[in-house]
């Protein structure tokens, strides 16, 4: 092993803090300035949010197509993306400790994330509402907690796989460290384990949050029967907006859209991702971090500093005492416990887990077996409606991805091979694919109907607008991964365009593209189910569909027909997903493996 | 007699396999740790030196007999050792002075003593000033220091260390065990024992004063000895270049007389690993093996292996594989740990490629029953090929199953090597190999 002199990067570390003492010196007030004013801000939001939430309820809410609304109406739709993203990290990481530690559940737990992650979210919006509606006292509120419960059924699972699969991980010495040196589970999950999993739980809720808008966007506005569930936001706004042919309202609507974007990308994931880069577990140095001012002005802030001293700080400690104090009491006062004893309670608690695993098979069993007795009523008709329905979105689907792929693949390799190209284009990028596909589906149908394409191709348009980033950000990955001396051989030895596709760049992004084409088709089928059906000035615009068919039982309440709708696509998208990505995967991950 | 810290009773460790096999990992020992003394735990890998020290700790659970802690059963005692671990286990997100300060919180003490203490520890390793900085800022010895600071600010009764040195540089792992032997001489530290896992002989016999040597398949106790060289111990010194010309003969020589074997509960007796159908085969690389014979021929076809090892500066763990492997297809002999080449084997280290690979394949079939398998098997099969599955469930018979997919690893290589198969590595079969009209197989494709 060679170490290189050490002592630059030490001397880089001094430097560094010097210039932050200068700092530290001039600017204290103008920082705590700042952090005083976002607390102020905050304080606010949440009195406004009380006040609409807890005040008089509202019948019937009528969107406002003013641009002086819009501030309003963004504010609530980001509060709902982000109580519904607490929920989700909480959930997450509850989910991924009990899958890590108990070997009882764990492989049902997996096994359960995998299906609850290709489940189709948005065709449970109507059940979930009318369950919040009937629970909670005022309507608004329902339809609230309903729409947050729905995006937060959408940006969990991710979140706990990433989170189990970090726990799964952890080098067994630091374990043993833990061990040795009697950590209680307390400081083990605050010393440990969530540290070593921050940075993979940072990424995902990047992607989690992102796909919040998504969902949110179309259920702020959604019909059910007779019934008009509508919650004032952004996603409202849009529909509403392109529902009357307002194009002022839909610039501005889209403009707010992307300022909310871009403003979340700097002033939040910039910040955690500077600040999650300690948590990298490497040895040395990296050269290439991401910079953040506000993470600076946080760190430096004398003013938070001092709060912390006086609140977290003597919390933690305390809790750090009491638990070692129980600890030492326990080994104190345990007799060794005589075997007959220690038999007898073994027994018990036995005894109590086959009890309450009776009590939960028996739940489910008779739960499972209600919702299936409400397919008796469905017909043979609307069985072979649902089979071709299915048939016709699964073309769909595929005809979506291959055209994503069709100019996403030379669009990535051109990128990823030329840094500067990429310099423009990943940034413009970013931000296009950072649009939430659904806040734009009004604004594309109105112009697919000006040209007078129908929904039945509109509809693949549609799934493209949601997916096609996915694809193209892994294939400028994969090419990026590319080893310069690979493709120098490629030049050198005159290599026609085909032999270079066949031979290079095709399998060297194969791995990326089949990540890609994962992500990208399981979207896909969520998508399917608004783009097929449409709803737009009155007019209900479908095609032939299994997303159709979700969309219009939903509409006319036959809970019947979701159901069974709902089933075949989830067993579809699972399916697919068992006997076409995982052995391409597979297959990625053993042969076309640059390096070793 | 000194007073017994920890003792180790009838201790063993294996692995139950679905069928009536088990795979020991470590037979039934008796070990134990006393006041005053560094015991060093010597051992080729796989012969269980790790297990045996987390069994030691209490952080694993011995599959049958029992640990005592003071002559209490370990799991009902407050245990107070700490370990040093080869990669460091520091975590990279605290400060030093956080890492040190970890386990003294986990003990709740207050945050001001903490501080004392951690900081006190921190100047005693030699690492005043660098209490702000992070893990990965640090060198490699820097960060061991700070291992040993978390583990002595405790003040545990006996330190373990587990091959603390083995991930440093030679000079600084020198530095390093000449200031914790100097802490521990003066009684800076308040520790009563140390127990040290090493695979280095020299590092053994110069801090220990007693060493435990380790036989492998399955791990046992070979030799227990006491050092009684006075410290500072002179590498050049006559008694000390024996002790370690012992040890090496003790690792090398093949076993005057194989320990007893237990009985599973149910009375069968568990199979001996070398009894056992298969031989190990060790993992070395067919280039490796003539290699090593080739710089045997220019020493006159014998060498020590310890002089042998120490002119190649390679670790004893990386040359004893080649060694064996040598030794398993006749190209070698090994007698009181001097090597000697065999006839075949100057033949073969004399020959150019094409004659290497026909000598190889001749000495493989012959004493490798697992080669000969696969090669008869896939004789006899009409489409020529054989799923690797088929070997591999009967490998996993007889070792675990890390262990099963590197013994197909290494037979896979010195099969393809001696063109006795090849292996269709997406379809996971042996096949036939190509036949060449002109057997002209280019040097560049020979395993190195």
């Amino acid at each position: 092993m060679i170490h290189l002199p050490d002592s630059s990067s030490y001397v880089r570390g001094r430097e560094t803090l010097a210039r932050s003492q200068v700092l530290q010196r001039s600017w204290p007030f103008v920082l705590d300035l700042c952090v005083a004013g976002i607390g102020l801000a905050c304080f606010y939001g949440v009195v406004l949010l009380a006040r609409y939430w807890f005040g008089h309820p509202m019948p019937e809410i009528t969107i406002s197509l003013s641009p002086r609304a819009l501030p309003r109406y963004a504010f609530y739709s980001i509060v709902r993306i982000w109580l519904a993203y607490a929920l989700s990290l909480f959930f997450a990481i509850a989910y991924g400790y009990t899958a890590a530690y108990n070997r009882r559940v764990e492989a049902l737990m997996i096994a359960g994330l995998d299906i609850l992650q290709s489940i189709p979210v948005l065709s449970f919006l109507p059940g979930v509402m009318l369950a919040m509606v009937a629970l909670f006292p005022t309507r608004q509120l329902g339809v609230e907690m309903g729409a947050i419960l729905l995006i937060f059924t959408g940006q969990v699972w991710n979140m706990a796989f990433s989170f189990y699969s970090s726990l799964k991980s952890i080098p067994r010495e630091l374990r043993e460290a833990a061990t040795i040196y009697r950590f209680s589970p307390w400081q083990r999950l605050f010393e440990l384990e969530l540290p070593y999993a921050a940075i993979g739980l940072v990424w995902n809720s990047m992607v989690s949050v992102a796909g919040g808008w998504f969902f949110l966007m179309a259920c702020e506005m959604f019909v059910l029967g007779p019934r008009d569930f509508r919650l004032p936001g952004l996603g409202s706004y849009l529909q509403t907006a392109a529902s009357t042919g307002n194009a002022s309202a839909i610039t501005w609507g889209l403009v707010t859209m992307i300022a909310i974007i871009v403003a979340t990308d700097q002033l939040l994931w910039r910040p955690v991702i500077a600040w999650s880069n300690k948590f990298k577990f490497e040895q040395g140095e990296t050269s290439s971090r991401v910079h953040s001012p506000l993470l600076h002005l946080f760190q430096h802030s004398r003013g938070l500093r001092t709060l912390r001293q006086h609140t977290i700080q003597p919390i933690a400690e305390s809790i750090y005492q009491r638990l070692a104090d129980n600890r030492r009491r326990i080994a104190a006062t345990v007799a060794p416990v005589s075997e007959a004893t220690r038999r007898n309670r073994e027994r018990w608690n036995a005894i109590l887990r086959i009890l309450v695993l009776i009590l939960v098979v028996a739940g489910v069993l008779y739960a499972a077996f209600h919702a299936l007795s409400l397919l008796r009523v469905v017909r043979r008709s609307e069985v072979v409606e649902i089979l071709k329905g299915a048939f016709a979105t699964f073309l769909r689907v595929n005809t979506a991805l291959l055209l994503a792929s069709a100019w996403t693949i030379p669009a990535g390799v051109a990128i990823g091979f030329h840094p500067r190209l990429a310099r423009i284009a990943q940034p413009l990028a970013q931000i296009a694919a950072s649009v939430p596909a659904t806040a734009l589906f009004p604004v594309v149908l109105l112009a697919l109907i000006r040209i007078g394409g129908g929904l039945g191709t509109g509809s693949i348009l549609l799934m493209m607008l949601g997916t096609q980033w996915y694809i193209l950000f892994n294939v400028i990955a994969g090419a990026m991964a590319i080893p310069t001396d690979l493709r120098e051989v490629a030049a050198l030895f005159h290599f026609t365009t085909v032999q270079r596709w066949k031979t290079l760049i095709l399998p060297g992004i194969f791995p990326y593209l089949i990540t890609g084409l994962v992500t990208a088709s399981g979207g896909a089928w969520n998508a399917s189910i608004i783009a097929e059906y449409f709803r737009l000035k009155n007019q209900t615009l479908q095609t032939v569909g299994l997303g159709a068919v979700i969309s219009a039982a939903t509409d006319s309440g036959k809970f019947q027909i979701l159901l069974l709708a709902t089933i075949v696509m989830a067993a579809m998208v699972v399916t697919i997903n068992r006997l076409v990505w995982r052995p391409l995967y597979r297959l990625a991950e053993t042969r076309y493996k640059v390096g070793a | 007699m000194q007073q017994v810290i920890i003792r180790a009773e009838q201790v063993e460790k294996y692995y139950a396999q679905p069928s009536e096999n088990r795979i020991q990992v470590i037979s039934p020992t008796d070990l134990s740790i006393s006041e005053g003394e560094i015991v060093a735990l010597l051992g080729p890998s796989g012969s269980g030196k790790s297990t045996l020290l987390r069994m030691l700790t209490g952080l694993s659970t011995p599959s049958a007999g029992q640990v005592y802690w003071h002559e209490k059963p370990v799991a009902n005692a407050e245990v107070n050792v700490a370990i040093v671990f080869q990669s460091f286990a520091l975590f990279p997100w605290l400060t030093v002075l956080e890492n040190v300060e970890a386990p003294l919180k986990a003990r709740g003490l207050e945050p001001a003593e903490r501080r004392k203490r951690a900081l006190k520890m921190l100047d005693t390793v030699g690492l005043d000033g660098f209490q702000a900085a992070y893990p990965k800022e640090l060198s490699g010895g820097m960060r061991q220091r700070v291992g040993f600071a978390r583990a002595l600010v405790v003040e545990p009764e006996v330190l373990f260390m587990d091959e603390p040195f083995s991930a440093l540089d030679v000079l600084t792992a020198e530095n390093l065990r000449s200031e914790l032997l100097e802490l521990w001489q003066n009684k800076t530290i308040p520790t009563r024992a140390i127990f040290i896992v090493t695979h280095n002989i020299e590092e053994a016999v110069l801090l220990a004063d007693r060493i435990i040597v380790l036989g492998r398949n399955p791990g046992h106790v070979r030799t227990d000895f006491k050092v009684a060289l006075a410290h500072p111990r002179d590498r050049k010194a006559a008694a000390f270049t024996q002790l370690v010309d012992y040890i090496y003969k003790v690792l090398t020589q093949p076993e005057a007389k194989p320990p007893a074997l237990p009985l599973t509960p149910e009375g069968k007796p568990v199979r001996d690993q070398r009894q056992m159908h298969y031989q190990m085969l060790p993992h070395a690389r067919p280039g490796g093996i003539a290699g090593l014979l080739e710089i045997l021929l220019d020493h006159n076809g014998k060498d020590d292996i310890y002089r042998l090892a120490d002119d190649l500066a390679f670790e004893i763990d990386d040359l004893l594989p080649i060694v064996d492997a040598a030794q398993l297809l006749g190209f070698l002999k090994v007698t009181e740990g001097d090597a000697a080449i065999t006839p075949t084997g100057a033949e073969y280290a004399n020959s150019e490629i094409l004659r290497q690979k026909e000598l190889f394949r001749i000495a493989a079939v012959e004493n490798v029953l697992l080669l000969r398998q696969i090669v008869r098997a896939v004789e006899a099969k009409s489409d020529k090929s054989v799923p690797e599955e088929f070997f591999h469930d009967m490998l996993d018979e007889q070792f675990s199953e890390e262990e099963t997919l590197r013994q197909l690893e290494t037979a896979i290589n010195w099969g393809r090597y001696a063109e006795l198969f090849d292996f269709d590595a997406s379809r996971r079969r042996f096949i036939q190999p190509e036949k060449q009209e002109n057997d002209s197989t280019p040097a560049s494709e020979v395993g190195a």
